[in-house]
């Protein structure tokens, strides 16, 4: 009871604090000189966010990126980090990792979509079908990481199998196998797990700009003779480059922090582990924070071309228009 | 603007608010209702109106069960503990010592982290009080974890033991089986139930999250330490040996002879492999079932039976002590314990400190259940089950050589990292050397 009384007085608190901050910014702002009010008016308010700005994102980012050079007691130690992050065996494998993650996410999440929901465009049920792939974008990661490591359960073959792939292999005569200790076909068990999650994402934009795809060009094609892959290659795709681009980068950027799946499947083990797992195990449990930071700002570089990217290619659109 | 005259009211309360909230705290122990004998507490000195902070790991339960202990002390001695416990401690310790903000006494769950502090200046040493208590109380082996660069900071408080052999007694007495006294007897048995072939004798369970591996590092310490001696092992644990030392390789392999062969393990489960992907919490179970024999985990393995599961030697299941290599060397265990270090010298923590190192204390706490310790003039009886009372005379054994959790004592980037990874490569099939290469290279340099 009086844990419920306490955050209830927590709540309390903060939109009185809130309200305190808005309080007195309006009551400065109203206050000030006339000469100068329109200047102190567009400071005033822009000042709460410029300062959380700064305290929560541009101070945590330049703090990570010294960090990046220093080593374990918070020396200076130059580029030790990234040589270490280069040279060692366990991050290099972190890194290859990462590199396949990167590639084949996107990629089959999209194709999936892309093709789950051409099939199922104008279908019986479309609705029904829709929601059936895209449920799995509703379980957090951690659910489905766990929900997929069920899947993939062992016990040896003379003992009663509890997950269902293996259960699936006895049946059918073969030996079950550890799916998630084997090198390097693990890497790709884990990716299946992101795939499953991301198609559904993938399939809701590309169906709904499928369907924005003016259908006089669809049935100009098709009167010149185009048949229905030429149609598809030469009409849709180009009326959803746009859209593919959103989806492939948003995949991309998920994908390249991945660090939920990996964490609660094999926590990193068994050469599985990604770049954003690292920089947690380094920083947290091995207390190297360096290392952390300078995985982090490598990770903070794979991202950042792809988010101007998609700035980029957002602006030229909204030209287009 | 017209409503700008209430704007200010507005602020001034939302201020009022905030400032106001920061004066709320945390409930603290509720039964003073000790109805101890005072005359006990007499050499701890009167310390009325006096306020002791303690700042430590244990929460919930057990910190009810510790404020319930000090009670007795708060009531004689007219001192106040004003106790706090937090999962974050480890993190939070340093910190808190480095802003001036540290606790009078804190409870350390491993001495790495109290050697860390002690080193940088932030711990008092240990008055004269507080280390004849100790000597008093507890064993050399003890009192040395407190120790650093030859000062001595810190009392231990609670302990825990590791190494124990799960068995269901019934299955053991059906098949004419002997609990055995010496490591060989133990290999012998093993090989003698897996030709029985009615189960495994072995089964073992090593994923526990991030911290997969870890009941591996268990197994590892207990047989460095049986095979090699308390003398390599301390060596090992400071780094004054590589860790891909020969002796560390040999023991490792030695180690294997159980946990990688598959008529070894895993009973219940499946091959060796298996190890990986079996939850600790789970890894015991076919032991009641009958699928396994043996199951090697702490004594705190017996909260993760089912419930109604009877611990004792003539109940459902029942624990050796893993055996020495040579039994003329005596019992030799491994296990991990509380220090407690003090940030300030002020009399009323001096006492206090003094008096968690005491008897009194440890008798009084160990009456309510759920923990042992180490110390001497803890009577037996006083345990609340068959296993803590078999525990408390292990530890108070003077022919029982103790060592700490190696894993515990080595750097964070090996003990909490690389071990445990290498204890995952090592039973996927890594070869000995190779593991304990790629531990040794993560060995922080410095």
């Amino acid at each position: 009871m009086e844990f419920i009384g306490g955050k209830f007085l927590q709540v309390v608190i903060a939109l009185a604090v809130f309200a305190a901050i808005i309080g007195l910014i309006m009551l400065l702002v109203d206050r000030a000189p006339k000469s100068a009010k329109d200047k102190i008016t567009v400071a005033g308010f822009l000042a709460p966010a410029a300062i959380l700005l700064l305290v929560g994102l541009v101070y945590p980012a330049a703090q990570t990126s010294f960090l990046a050079f220093t080593d374990a007691s918070g020396k200076l130690n130059g580029v030790d980090n990234f040589v270490w992050m280069f040279t060692q065996p366990e991050a290099l494998v972190t890194l290859r990792n990462t590199i396949i993650w990167t590639v084949l996410v996107p990629l089959l999440s999209t194709v999936f979509g892309l093709a789950y929901a051409v099939f199922i465009d104008k279908a019986k049920g479309e609705r029904i079908l829709k929601a059936l792939v895209f449920m799995p974008m509703a379980i957090s990661f951690v659910g489905a990481g766990i929900i997929w490591k069920l899947v993939y359960d062992y016990r040896g073959p003379e003992i009663e199998q509890t997950g269902v792939l293996n259960a699936l292999r006895v049946a059918f005569g073969m030996e079950p196998k550890q799916f998630l200790l084997d090198a390097p076909e693990n890497t790709i068990f884990l990716i299946i797990v992101m795939v499953w999650i991301q198609t559904g994402f993938a399939m809701v934009i590309l169906s709904a700009a499928i369907k924005g795809v003016p259908a006089e060009l669809v049935e100009a094609s098709r009167l010149d003779g185009a048949n229905p892959w030429q149609q598809f290659r030469n009409v849709t795709i180009p009326g959803i480059r746009g859209s593919l681009v959103v989806v492939l980068t948003t995949i991309t950027i998920a994908t390249l922090k991945v660090f939920d799946i990996v964490r609660t499947m094999t926590a990193g083990n068994y050469e599985t582990s990604v770049v954003a797992n690292e920089m947690y195990t380094q920083a947290f449990r091995a207390g190297e924070p360096g290392r952390g930071a300078a995985l982090a700002l490598i990770l903070f570089l794979l991202v950042l071309p792809i988010v101007v990217y998609n700035a980029r290619v957002l602006r030229q659109q909204k030209e287009i228009r | 603007m017209k409503n700008r005259k209430y704007l200010l009211p507005v602020a001034v309360t939302g201020i009022l608010a905030l400032s106001l909230s920061a004066c709320s705290s945390e409930e603290s122990a509720t039964d003073p209702a000790a109805t101890a004998d005072c005359s006990k507490f007499e050499s701890y000195g009167k310390h009325d109106g006096k306020t002791v902070s303690v700042y430590s790991t244990i929460t919930d339960t057990e910190a009810t069960n510790l404020e319930k202990t000090w009670a007795a002390f708060e009531k004689c001695t007219g001192a106040t503990v004003k106790y706090e416990g937090s999962k974050e401690f480890e993190t939070q310790i340093g910190v808190r010592a480095k802003a001036g903000n540290a606790p009078d006494i804190a409870i350390f769950p491993q001495p790495g982290l109290m050697a860390d502090q002690a080193r940088a200046g932030n711990l008092k040493p240990a008055p004269q009080a507080v280390s004849d208590a100790v000597d008093k109380n507890w064993s050399a082996d003890w009192k040395k974890y407190g120790t650093v660069d030859g000062v001595f900071y810190t009392a231990p408080m609670l302990a825990n033991v590791k190494g124990y052999v799960w068995y269901a007694p019934k299955t053991f007495e059906d098949k004419g089986w002997e609990v055995p006294k010496t490591w060989d007897e133990m290999l012998e048995l093993s090989k003698k139930i897996a030709d029985d072939g009615s189960m495994k004798p072995w089964c073992a369970g090593f994923e526990s999250g991030e911290a997969t591996g870890w009941p591996g590092t268990d197994w590892v310490e207990d047989v460095v330490l049986r095979s090699q001696g308390p003398e390599v092992y301390d060596q090992w644990v400071n780094h004054e040996i590589p860790f891909n030392d020969p002796r560390i390789v040999e023991a490792l392999d030695k180690t294997g002879e159980i946990l990688l062969d598959d008529k070894m393990v895993n009973g219940g489960f499946g091959d060796v492999r298996s190890i990986l992907t079996t939850g600790f919490q789970q890894a015991g179970q076919p032991v009641l079932d009958g699928q396994c024999a043996m199951h090697h985990q702490a004594n705190f393995q017996a909260a993760n039976w089912p419930e109604g599961t009877v611990v004792a030697e003539d109940g459902d299941v029942w624990a050796f002590m893993t055996p020495p290599v040579d039994a003329s060397k005596g019992l030799a265990i491994t296990g991990g314990g509380e220090m407690v270090g003090a940030y300030k010298d002020t009399p009323e923590a001096q006492a206090f400190q003094a008096y968690l190192a005491s008897a009194e204390f440890a008798n009084e706490r160990v009456k309510l259940g759920g923990v042992v310790s180490a110390n001497k003039g803890l009577d037996p009886a006083n345990a609340q089950t068959e296993l803590d009372k078999l525990s408390i005379e292990l530890l108070q054994d003077e022919e029982t050589t103790f060592r700490f959790d190696g894993s515990d004592l080595m750097p964070g980037a090996v003990g909490s990292n690389s071990f445990w990874k290498g204890v995952v490569a090592w039973i996927n099939g890594t070869p000995s050397k190779e593991v304990a290469d790629s531990i040794e290279s993560s060995w922080p340099k410095s």
